[in-house]
């Protein structure tokens, strides 16, 4: 707030461009990628910084994702900021090094394009990809545009690097809707962005010989890291990673608030969208949550009492603020974005069934699948599914718990 | 500043990211052992192969002759492998 709202210039970049050009006025100090598909546009454009000389980073071209993230791991571990992107099959790929960035507590800002995963090859925008990871130990943000995408990457550096949460965060933009298409996007002033990012903070440890020291890797002071935890220990560190994410919350909110006081954009955990009087809603992530809005605005002219609910943070999960924000809502209607094939339900509707089962009252929730492979979601279904979830309220009882919308049968 | 941990720390007191806080050296990892290499001090010329192929670092030149820490050899046999002169031999652990 100390600022105000800074005087911004406005540019014509697509979700890609957006993140690649946060990142360049964060300049951090390493960024690793891989840059053959699935990888997209954000460091192709960030590598021509690079060349440019217009950013301090070391940019290193590695053979694999898998590589890419252990650079970031390397690292992040001896202090730096490290920054990368992937997409689809790409995360698939780092999977196994995801778990240690989070365990190791790396504060590691990674930019993930939704993108379906094989087989069959297809690349276009689903969320499995990232779904896939919710359990790594990553903080999740998901954006529903290409202005968020490039405020949520300023704030990331922000969230991870705090004290109480040291996790890495996956900021998270819809393939091809978002990260291929070109938008009017606000940007701050350099100055302004490296100011509010700050300088990387650690914090301190016990390490060898039982020296307190800060979290880095520092040839006089040695540290091992992530090195052997046994039956003994290793159920204690998996205990602090969920303390950590629980603490990532108000870290989330309050970073999405200062952020506000120079942009004028503020970011929560959720976004609600005219919820205040409604008896039906829409819950999801990701872009398809701004059409849904055009969605609402329409049915509340023919008077659905209707409103909508975009959860930015999947990881954590907003507990609290969810229950709050739907406590007087009927229905609910659940976009889901991926398949979690054999479960009941797609990734976003068991977190809401279970979110509500210890509430007296509770809402009818119904679970529509849509979007897979880049399948599209116009406006028209959407309302076929806001429909679905009215009739679900006015009847008081879910007809068909689970559906695929804009499939064809 | 020393600050002591104990034995039975709860989640809250252990440092995070799975920082080694105590020495590696408590545990004795020659327990693990199956075969134990000994050194023929006639034959050894001191050469330090073995103590730069040891994967543990639990070979050291003591007057110029190999002397293996047995508390950390955890009897890979890599050294009598590498041994030029064959000074080396690895017996069953009893």
């Amino acid at each position: 707030m100390e600022l105000g709202v800074a005087k911004q210039e406005v540019m014509g970049l697509t979700g890609d461009e957006a993140v690649a050009y946060a990142v360049k006025q964060v300049d951090p100090d390493i960024v690793a990628a891989y840059p053959i598909t699935p990888q997209t546009i954000i460091v192709e454009r960030f590598s021509e910084y690079v060349a440019d000389g217009l950013v301090n980073t070391e940019f290193v071209p590695v053979e694999s994702e898998h590589s890419a993230l252990s650079t970031c791991v390397g690292a992040a571990a001896a202090g730096a900021r490290a920054f990368t992107a992937t997409a689809s099959q790409g995360l698939a790929l780092m999977w196994e090094i995801l778990y240690i960035a989070a365990s190791m507590r790396l504060p590691i800002v990674m930019a993930v394009v939704n993108r379906a995963l094989s087989a069959p090859i297809n690349i276009h925008c689903d969320h499995s990809d990232t779904m896939g990871a919710r359990d790594s130990g990553w903080i999740q943000l998901y954006c529903e545009n290409s202005q968020e995408a490039y405020d949520t990457t300023i704030q990331a550096w922000r969230i991870a690097e705090h004290p109480d949460v040291q996790l890495p965060v996956m900021v998270t933009l819809d393939g091809f809707v978002l990260s291929h298409t070109l938008e009017s996007v606000r940007v701050l002033p350099d100055d302004v962005v490296k100011r509010f990012v700050g300088q990387r903070r650690y914090i301190r440890v016990v390490g060898h010989e039982y020296k307190e020291v800060p979290l880095v890797l520092d040839p006089e002071n040695p540290l091992t890291l992530g090195a052997f935890g046994m039956y003994t220990h290793y159920f204690e560190y998996k205990r602090q990673q969920a303390e950590a994410m629980e603490k990532a919350k108000r870290v989330i909110e309050e970073v999405g608030r200062e952020y506000g006081g120079i942009s004028g954009r503020t970011y929560g955990l959720i976004h609600p969208y005219r919820l205040e009087d409604a008896e039906v809603a829409l819950i999801g992530l990701g872009s398809t949550m701004g059409t849904a809005k055009i969605v609402v605005d329409r049915l509340r002219q023919e008077g659905m009492k209707i409103g909508l609910i975009r959860i930015r943070s999947f990881r954590p999960f907003p507990r609290e603020e969810l229950l709050k924000s739907l406590s007087h809502v009927k229905a609910i209607g659940v976009l889901d974005r991926a398949m979690s094939f054999g479960a009941y339900g797609g990734p976003l509707f068991m977190e809401m069934r279970s979110l509500f089962y210890d509430e007296e009252s509770r809402p009818l929730i119904s679970d529509y699948i849509y979007g897979l492979g880049g399948r599209d979601m116009p406006i028209k279904l959407l309302e076929d599914v806001a429909r679905d979830v009215k009739r679900n309220a006015d009847r008081g009882r879910v007809a068909e718990p689970i559906r695929y919308v804009g499939l064809r049968e | 500043m020393s600050i002591k941990i104990s034995e039975m720390a709860g989640w809250r007191e252990i440092p995070v990211a799975g920082v080694a806080y105590r020495p590696s050296t408590e545990s004795k990892t020659g327990d693990w052992r199956s075969f134990r290499p000994i050194v023929n001090e006639e034959k050894c010329t001191g050469c330090a192969l073995c103590h730069f192929f040891c994967p543990d670092g639990a070979i050291s030149l003591v007057n110029e002759k190999a002397k293996v820490d047995y508390d950390f050899c955890k009897g890979c046999g890599i050294c009598a492998e590498e041994c030029p002169v064959k000074a080396i031999e690895m017996v069953p652990e009893r």
